[in-house]
């Protein structure tokens, strides 16, 4: 990248482990846009900070800043950069077709991500106790996936909606990393996200994404 | 509602449950694009859901769930969008991208930061391995935390309604989310005034009236 001088038009606030910001570092790369990192703590509790409330004042992250315009949540973001920037789009041109992907991005992020969020599992931890929260969230991961099976199995090509990327890979390949990392879901019921899943590890925009690549990615050990 | 006429087999269907936020936006969407339908009940409680009959019509057992021709759709959010490219009268969204952007977001923080939390089956969990008393704190607190959110995205940008004089995406969504907290739980809205005032003004807009859950042919009469 050239013009070190000049600040990046792009920022975003993000935390490496966080799904939703994955989903949005994804788009920004798959379009080729370049962005300036803004790492947030959600473990810390940074999105809490008046420094970051003075930028975000709902306190969510992800946060895109772009110029004097913020907007936090995945999918307003992703939405709001494939009209800014309609370059590489993330939308097929077919409605039906784009209507599965709104479909499966909101299984993702309505019916399967917010309940594995941080806060949800502390509470499980809480009052329930620390054995509850792996079988909670594989429940809920595994009722979102069978419905993802159903609802993309005449549907996919390479991907999930054919053979382009699209806003539902945008959605999916978060989710399915982090089901696998970090609860120790078996993907032997869901063959075709584990397809998916491969093809995604082979995808530099998805790579360049992954928790593991990011600035605020602890490297001690 | 006109009525079912034999002749056009395009006529939308939507399967819906009185008392389903999710399904009340899709009704209140459809009111507002002046868009016929027929009303095909599921019962959540019934567990209708996941019988064989509608488990053919929606593989994934969905509610609501919107047939247009022989295209099925379900999850509000995307059927909403859906409508708004096929049948552009009455847009739900404005033409500025910020603005849209603002209708966007407002929709997701009820889409997926409030409404999956305060769920049947979350809601049941909650009451069968915490206790009953558990559940309505949970529910002060997700939607007291939800709602302190909307109050500060739309400061700057309510007019009449949500995101200014016009009824847009974010209003859709919004209407099932605060009216379904204040009958289902006594939700004490004094903390949000923005959303109280809009509450208010919901209550004369006809298309979010009709698609109230009493006015629903499954809600029950006695």
């Amino acid at each position: 990248m050239s013009g070190q001088e000049e600040p990046k038009k792009l920022q975003l606030y993000s935390y490496h482990r966080s799904s939703c910001s994955f989903r949005v570092r994804i788009a920004l790369n798959l379009k080729g846009l370049d962005y300036e990192y803004k790492a947030v703590n959600l473990l810390k509790g940074e999105q809490h900070s008046p420094e970051f409330l003075k930028v975000n004042p709902i306190g969510y992250v992800p946060a895109l800043v772009d110029g004097d315009i913020v907007l936090a949540d995945s999918f307003a973001i992703v939405m709001y950069l494939e009209e800014k920037y309609p370059e590489h789009p993330l939308l097929p041109r077919d409605l039906e077709k784009r209507a599965i992907n709104y479909q499966a991005a909101n299984i993702v992020s309505a019916s399967i991500q917010p309940l594995q969020n941080l806060d949800v599992l502390k509470y499980i931890e809480e009052k329930v106790g620390p054995d509850a929260k792996l079988p909670w969230v594989q429940k809920h991961i595994g009722k979102g996936f069978t419905a993802l099976e159903r609802l993309l199995k005449d549907h996919a090509g390479k991907y999930a909606t054919g053979d382009d990327v699209f806003l539902a890979d945008v959605f999916l390949a978060p989710q399915i990393h982090g089901s696998i990392k970090r609860f120790n879901l078996d993907m032997t019921p869901f063959p075709l996200l584990g397809r998916l899943n491969e093809a995604y590890m082979q995808l530099p925009a998805f790579k360049d994404a992954m928790p593991e690549n990011q600035p605020d990615f602890p490297t001690a050990p | 509602m006109t009525t079912n006429d034999e002749d056009s087999p395009n006529k939308l269907q939507l399967y819906s449950f009185f008392m389903s936020s999710c399904s009340f936006r899709v009704r209140i969407a459809l009111n507002l694009k002046g868009l016929d339908y027929e009303y095909k009940p599921i019962n959540l409680f019934k567990n209708e859901q996941q019988s064989l009959e509608f488990l053919k019509v929606n593989p994934m057992g969905h509610v609501p769930a919107l047939m247009d021709g022989d295209i099925l759709l379900s999850d509000s959010y995307a059927i909403i969008l859906y409508l708004e490219e096929k049948y552009p009268k009455h847009p739900l969204l404005p033409q500025d991208l910020a603005k849209k952007a603002i209708n966007y977001q407002a929709a997701n923080i009820v889409c997926s930061s409030i409404q999956p939390l305060l769920s049947l089956p979350v809601m049941n969990y909650i009451g069968e391995n915490v206790g009953p008393e558990a559940k309505l704190s949970w529910v002060q607190k997700q939607a007291g935390k939800g709602f302190t959110a909307l109050e500060k995205l739309l400061k700057d940008h309510a007019g009449k309604y949500a995101t200014g004089d016009e009824i847009y995406l974010a209003d859709v969504f919004l209407a099932p989310q605060v009216i379904g907290l204040s009958q289902r739980f006594n939700f004490d809205m004094s903390e949000f005034p923005l959303l109280s005032r809009l509450s208010e003004e919901y209550k004369y807009v006809k298309a979010i009236q009709d698609a109230m859950p009493e006015k629903q042919p499954d809600f029950p009469i006695n």
